[in-house]
């Protein structure tokens, strides 16, 4: 169904999870549940500064509880080959504050 | 149950969505659930300089419980309607 809110559209694709402590883990989403808890595979973390470009720190498997999730964002491959992340510069995201 | 039921009369609306760590995103509004967690399509960040965390994201999922706000367009919302229908929930009817 293609007006569900639910993330089965998005299995075994690339996706990019933005956490409420603010970090950007980019990985295979294998599983979630009701509760937004996410199995990512191939998982990497992408860190960014302003004083270099962004590091990529490999993780491997990861399951992510729900609650600390803010963002699931489908990843464009296409675009996300034109990024040159070497040259991306940028404060870390904020935590988010309830 | 009534902000869900808005929410779903505002599916296909463009609308900006302010999340708990100040990141607004823009969006055509997708769908929404119980939780009031809401999936946009064709999504850009509204401060894209400051923001470039999701350059290579169209499509993406916010979890219900990060939203600070939803930035509504002007014609998806009926006061009076809403007025009402959030006194009559409150009375229990």
């Amino acid at each position: 169904m293609s007006s569900s809110t639910g993330l089965e559209s998005l299995v075994d694709q690339t996706i990019s999870i933005i956490t409420n402590d603010g970090r950007n883990i980019v990985g295979v989403l294998r599983g979630f549940d009701q509760a937004t808890n996410i199995i990512l595979d191939e998982s990497h973390e992408r860190v960014y500064s302003t004083k270099e470009g962004v590091q990529q720190l490999v993780l491997g498997l990861y399951i992510i509880r729900g609650d600390n999730i803010s963002i699931v964002g489908e990843i464009d491959e296409e675009l996300d080959e034109k990024l040159d992340l070497s040259k991306l510069r940028a404060h870390p995201l904020k935590p988010v504050i309830h | 149950m009534l902000f869900f039921s808005y929410f779903k009369d505002l599916v296909g609306r463009e609308v900006t969505v302010e999340l708990k760590n100040d990141l607004a995103i823009r969006g055509t509004l997708h769908s929404v659930d119980q939780y009031l967690n809401i999936k946009l399509e064709n999504t850009r960040v509204v401060d894209q300089d400051k923001y470039p965390h999701m350059l290579s994201v169209r499509n993406c999922f916010i979890r219900g419980s990060v939203v600070r706000y939803v930035q509504l367009p002007p014609e998806g919302v009926d006061v009076e309607l809403l007025h009402d229908a959030t006194r009559r929930e409150a009375r229990g009817g």
